[in-house]
């Protein structure tokens, strides 16, 4: 409990190892931003692993037509908790963990706004990761609706679905409480000096990002809450039988859905715009276009959520509005690539495993983008609707566009993290194991897609086998991979060439200018910002 | 201190706005009910406004095929008649039977739908037992009517509609009456 008084004003920083309660104690009751990151950090990096087996469980048996290994019914729970875990779980907890450890020190605060509230919005992460996971185990087993949770399946299951209503429901108040806090840090705790147009881009992008869960995330409180109340206390929102309509928890779901997707992708987007800048050695090009775009990307974001049920039977004119609107998405987020591109043009680019992984990410987010453009064309996804070509391009967004930033924020932050360089040559055959093994995995999907196999689905006509045993193959490797990043995470952690206070060349902000590890309270008194200083 | 009393205020608008939100989650609920209610979507509980002027199309024939099934309910339920060839423009009255095999009340809801879907929009229901959620007593067998037109507007191509009904069980509703209007999320 001495942790919570620790950053309190006044202290010095020789003494803040002296009273901080040790062992697991210390984690527990933490209520410093570094602490509350790392341990982010881990939790999602523990539920990727849990989230990826069950991925390469989905992908086995798909190896081969028939059912080889699992039941159609664990099939389809595999499916379910995969997409909940990796969304929620693995994704989420990543960048709210990077937020934790990072704006802090990018405004010159000294730890977040509501420290203890920090704690605690962590610590709700863990029993929901245990009820997604144990619900496995109860009679009927998990959910098996997939991640969108549609009735009339949803009000049908067992106790496994309402385990996966309650971790939803408490997923949402995580999100809810690390969002205010993260928009109230940013507000208010700037360093003076620092005016919101100056802030570095991650900042921005995560500002944006926690209104966006503080709107969405009670929405999708609400229609879960539906769902409990449909199945056990005799309404009857989305139950045919008593009047209800099922169609209509897939617009209250896609009403929080389609933001969520934003909310997944603007932070990834902050990253990426720290990280290119700082290895082509040049400012952002158009800062100011870059924070419109953000700003307007989350508020289309609103407005288009039908696009994902083109065939529910709505009206034309319905169909051609959110079709427009959703096109419409594409002009932010051209100037954000086109901004990109334009700070590596004429600059003196190297390629150290983090630039490679923005680049990866640049290359891939633009063809998951691409065939979302040409998903949203509702005559086009009339055909494509629940086929793998909507699998491949989901997974090249969140995957390639969001894991593929989280792994270059990972690897550009970890020698300030940890105060070791990381194994640079371990780090770029992460990379290239990755983006290969990748593109093995979810490429193929598109063609399967276009063929007309349908997701969710464990069995599949004879043939589509190639491109699933290619596929397949892909995804193991992936996974595979992955234990390499671990490795040098933790080779990184345990020692390693020691780090300067700013390693990279051309990385800018408030952050390089503390030593590398940073100390356990940083910039309790605020610093002084000049001209050069407190821009990505 | 200032700082805290100033992240305070944040902390309480940002919970409100949160709150708000929950609420828009339900309150979705009417709007989507209003908005299919007024752009004539999903209007599947309610009869339809009968066609004005109508001429009845004695140059083609329909034929409409009766469908009927039950989700959890025991009850025998049957149409009178398995199809009927009419012109469309034509009033068709047709008649489903019902009877409840057990012996305490039970209440059930009709939920209709079309063969082709396109023909939904051109089916006009004037009458119907899936207006209203319905209650047999211990043994009771009823005939419920459907009265209908088909609009002349039907695309040419379509000669076939199958009207198809399953009755839903309605849960903890034995004492309600029959006539009681549906409106979800009551």
């Amino acid at each position: 409990m001495e942790a919570t008084h620790a950053h309190g004003a006044g202290h010095a920083h020789g003494d803040d190892h002296s009273h901080r309660p040790k062992g697991i104690m210390r984690w527990i009751t933490t209520t410093n931003h570094k602490d509350i990151g790392t341990m982010y950090l881990w939790f999602s990096f523990a539920m990727f692993m849990v989230g990826g087996a069950m991925a390469l469980i989905i992908r086995a048996e798909l190896f081969q037509p028939g059912l080889q290994y699992v039941e159609p019914e664990f099939f389809n729970q595999m499916i379910t908790l995969h997409g909940l875990i990796m969304v929620f779980g693995a994704i989420m907890p990543a960048f709210v963990g990077f937020a934790n450890w990072m704006i802090p020190m990018m405004i010159g605060a000294p730890d977040m706004a509501f420290a203890r509230m920090n704690n605690w919005s962590f610590w709700l992460l863990p029993p929901a990761g245990i009820l997604l996971t144990a619900s496995m185990f109860v009679p009927g087993g998990a959910a098996g609706t997939g991640w969108t949770l549609y009735p009339p399946l949803s009000i049908q299951m067992g106790i496994g679905m309402d385990m996966a209503i309650f971790a939803v429901h408490i997923l949402g108040m995580s999100s809810i409480m690390g969002s205010i806090n993260i928009v109230t840090t940013i507000l208010n705790l700037r360093a003076p000096g620092m005016p919101l147009m100056r802030m570095p881009m991650f900042c921005w992008t995560w500002l944006i990002t926690g209104y966006l869960l503080i709107a969405v995330m009670p929405v999708l409180a609400g229609a879960v809450t539906m769902i409990l109340t449909d199945r056990h206390f005799g309404t009857s929102f989305f139950n045919a039988a008593g009047g209800g309509d099922p169609v209509l928890f897939q617009h209250i779901f896609w009403f929080f859905g389609h933001p969520e997707v934003y909310i997944i992708a603007l932070p990834a987007f902050g990253v990426v715009s720290h990280v290119i800048p700082a290895f082509a050695r040049k400012p952002i090009f158009g800062y100011t276009s870059m924070v419109y775009a953000i700003a307007s990307i989350a508020l289309i974001s609103f407005i288009v959520w039908a696009h994902h049920m083109y065939v529910v039977g709505m009206p034309v004119a319905g169909q051609l509005y959110f079709m427009y609107a959703t096109i419409l998405i594409a002009v932010p987020t051209g100037v954000k690539v086109f901004n990109w591109v334009a700070t590596m043009w004429r600059g003196s680019m190297t390629f150290e495993t983090p630039m490679l992984f923005a680049l990866g990410f640049l290359f891939l987010f633009t063809i998951g983008g691409f065939t979302g453009l040409v998903l949203s064309n509702t005559a086009v996804d009339v055909q494509l609707q629940d086929t793998y070509y909507v699998v491949a391009h989901f997974h090249y967004v969140m995957v390639a566009g969001a894991l593929f930033s989280a792994f270059a924020a990972v690897y550009y932050w970890l020698p300030k993290w940890t105060g070791h360089m990381y194994d640079e040559t371990l780090g770029q055959w992460h990379f290239w194991t990755s983006i290969v093994s990748f593109n093995i995995a979810f490429f193929p999907q598109h063609f399967l897609g276009l063929a007309g196999m349908p997701r969710r689905i464990p069995d599949y006509a004879l043939q589509f086998t190639d491109f699933n045993q290619v596929s397949t193959v892909g995804a193991f490797g992936f996974g595979l991979s992955q234990l390499l990043f671990l490795y040098v995470v933790l080779k990184a952690i345990r020692g390693g060439e020691k780090a300067p206070a700013k390693p990279w060349e051309g990385a800018t902000g408030l952050e390089w200018t503390l030593p590398s590890p940073p100390p356990y309270h940083s910039f309790e008194e605020p610093p002084v910002l000049t001209e050069t200083k407190g821009h990505a | 201190m200032n700082r805290s009393a100033d992240n305070r205020r944040v902390l309480f608008r940002l919970l409100v706005v949160a709150g708000l939100m929950f609420g828009f989650g339900y309150a979705m609920v009417p709007m989507y009910q209003k908005f299919c209610e007024v752009s004539g979507i999903n209007n599947l509980l309610n009869p339809d406004d009968p066609l004005r002027n109508t001429q009845v199309d004695t140059s083609r024939k329909v034929t409409v095929e009766f469908d009927a099934n039950l989700h959890g309910l025991p009850w025998n339920f049957k149409p009178g008649q398995t199809s009927v060839s009419v012109h469309p423009g034509e009033l068709v009255h047709v008649v489903y039977r019902v009877s409840n095999t057990r012996n305490h009340p039970v209440t059930g809801q009709a939920i209709p739908s079309y063969g082709p879907q396109l023909a939904a929009a051109h089916f006009k229901k004037l009458e119907c037992f899936c207006f209203s959620r319905q209650t047999l007593g211990p043994g009771e067998s009823r005939d419920m009517p459907v009265v209908f037109v088909i609009d002349p507007a039907l695309p040419k191509d379509v000669n076939t509609i199958t009207l198809s009904y399953t009755f839903f069980e309605v849960a903890g509703t034995l004492a309600e009456p029959a006539s009681k209007p549906i409106r979800p999320g009551v």
